[in-house]
């Protein structure tokens, strides 16, 4: 789609793109190519010395089993983390669009945690699980339940997914409720005169309905779930006990800020940035038949 | 017409009733414990309603900050984090609008080239180009400075596609009726694009607000002088230890200010934050 009326003038275009142009290059394709460059090099240990050792950080990276139990458990915490928000939030996006009474109210008091900050909310389920203050792990205790995620690795996982779905929850439930929305009535009563019930309506005609919102939102929360929550789980776990919960970009942050390695943390960045072109790819592509839709 | 199920109508009650209840949970904890002492929050159970050392816990962080983690008052944080905030969202905004304004608007060499340059960055967060991109900024000097925690997090697609498809939509016979009487782009973008804009603006604002204020990992590396520290850095900065070190009372205070001003921006602009929200991911 292109304007059929435009202004002609020989500079004026790039002196308005150039502040966006120059932020772009300069912090955005100058360290992109740097990460790049990096991953192609190794440092000696007093970072005095780099050598060119073409893909030799990459051959190293895919041979670490710490680096494939990373890959693992990104994998593990995106699925849970995608899956448990995307089911519970469309639990709540249905009720809310069902109620008349209240729906306002319900609403406002659903979309707050999106305010908070990921790090704000890792310090808070912190707090209510702290194992031994730790409100909900004095509840626990009563269930005969011993929770102490600083050294169980499985509960530290769950942790983290708590405080991520928690977080992300108000985002998924605001795209459902608009997608629930925009579902014509016409298309429910029709199906309500037809004699369908509830369950069945749900499942025929909503939920198809929904499925593309319900995509896009996969991509988001996976997207989520890869970089977002670097914050919660800095302030909780830091991928922690013996590297249960770290995720592929805190091993990035952790080789390269806190071991130093750098020529082992920028050939990480490279392959997160190739994840996320293709999630970005697979996005857009979805959009596309989308408009077609 | 659909058929009334009133047993429906309570389930859906019930099931949002307890979700806003234990949605709302870790924040009235939060509260809670705020207004204790911490010898209060240390007796397990901590008790679920709330003290009265409510002002003495607010204004010892405001003011003082905390004892065994950032002494820095959490008052100078506020403020780093709104300077961050709203030099995000009005940065963003400003580059962008004027950038899609060329784009839409002019003919001129390599405009595809740009759009596409800008298009690429949309998805890549700073996280994945935490490293470079620190080197580059200190190679520029700017660590612990306003500039520093700004400038690389102004650079963002989502902005300017988000003004590029509300231009398509202003109608030509505008430009076109602008270009009769006279009017060069720049006045045309004054008194005509900027007006209508009002109301993508405004959801721009919210949504780059929240993600400004929130921002961890970035103000995490590259301040390292307390009086630089963000909020949310400020509170990561106060948990020094296992449980029992950290004056969680304190640590709590803080995470309600923290909390504070983005819930506010998004329960008031509600309406914006929706619309922001749905059509930036569009």
């Amino acid at each position: 789609m292109e304007k059929r009326v435009v202004f002609r003038s020989a500079w004026l275009p790039f002196a308005l793109l150039a502040p966006q142009l120059i932020i772009t290059v300069v912090f955005f394709y100058w360290p992109a190519s740097q990460a790049i460059w990096y991953s192609f090099q190794l440092q000696d240990a007093f970072g005095l010395r780099t050598q060119f050792v073409g893909l030799q950080n990459f051959y190293t990276l895919l041979r670490d089993p710490n680096y494939l139990s990373s890959f693992r458990i990104t994998a593990i915490f995106s699925v849970l983390v995608a899956g448990i928000g995307i089911a519970l939030s469309l639990l709540l996006a249905v009720m809310a669009d069902r109620v008349v009474r209240g729906a306002l109210a319900y609403k406002t008091l659903l979309i707050w945690p999106y305010a908070v900050a990921a790090a704000v909310a890792g310090v808070l389920y912190a707090f209510m699980f702290a194992p031994s203050i730790g409100i909900v792990t004095y509840v626990l205790k009563g269930y005969g339940i011993h929770w102490n995620w600083v050294i169980d690795g499985n509960q530290a996982m769950l942790l983290v997914v708590m405080a991520a779905v928690w977080n992300q929850i108000s985002y998924n439930f605001i795209f459902f409720l608009a997608g629930l929305q925009s579902i014509p009535r016409s298309l429910i009563e029709a199906a309500a005169i037809d004699g369908a019930g509830p369950a069945r309506r749900f499942w025929t005609i909503v939920f198809p309905l929904l499925s593309p919102t319900a995509f896009f939102l996969l991509v988001v929360n996976v997207v989520y779930a890869f970089f977002g929550t670097f914050g919660i789980i800095d302030a909780t776990t830091q991928g922690g006990p013996a590297q249960s919960t770290q995720i592929l970009v805190y091993k990035v942050y952790h080789d390269g800020v806190k071991a130093g390695d750098l020529g082992g943390s920028s050939a990480q960045s490279v392959i997160l940035m190739a994840i996320v072109i293709a999630l970005t790819v697979v996005q857009f592509r979805y959009i596309e038949r989308r408009v077609q839709y | 017409m659909v058929e009334r199920r009133p047993g429906l109508d309570l389930l859906a009650h019930l099931t949002l009733i307890v979700g806003v209840v234990v949605i709302a949970f870790p924040v009235y904890v939060t509260f809670v414990a705020s207004t204790l002492t911490l010898e209060q929050i240390m007796s397990v159970p901590m008790p679920l309603l709330p003290g009265d050392h409510l002002l003495e816990n607010y204004s010892q962080v405001l003011f003082a900050g905390t004892e065994k983690g950032s002494k820095a008052p959490v008052a100078t944080m506020l403020f780093n984090s709104a300077v961050m905030a709203l030099g995000i969202t009005f940065g963003k905004i400003a580059i962008s609008i004027i950038s899609s304004f060329a784009i839409v608007y002019f003919r001129f060499p390599l405009r595809m080239f740009f759009f596409w340059m800008i298009f690429v960055t949309l998805m890549l967060p700073v996280e994945v180009r935490i490293i470079p991109t620190f080197k580059v900024i200190a190679d520029l000097h700017l660590l612990n400075s306003y500039a520093g925690l700004t400038l690389p997090l102004i650079a963002s697609a989502t902005a300017t596609f988000l003004f590029r498809q509300f231009f398509m939509t202003i109608p030509d016979e505008l430009a076109e009726a602008a270009r009769i009487d006279g009017a060069g782009p720049m006045r045309f973008f004054r008194d005509v694009v900027m007006p209508l804009s009002k109301t993508t603006m405004a959801a721009l604002f919210v949504i780059q607000f929240i993600y400004g204020w929130n921002q961890y990992l970035w103000p995490l590396l590259i301040t390292t002088d307390e009086s630089m520290y963000t909020v949310v850095i400020g509170i990561k900065r106060m948990i020094v230890g296992g449980d029992a070190a950290n004056e969680w009372n304190l640590v709590m205070a803080t995470a309600m200010l923290a909390m504070l001003p983005p819930a506010l921006v998004v329960l008031l602009m509600q309406k914006w934050f929706v619309k922001g929200l749905v059509e930036t991911e569009k």
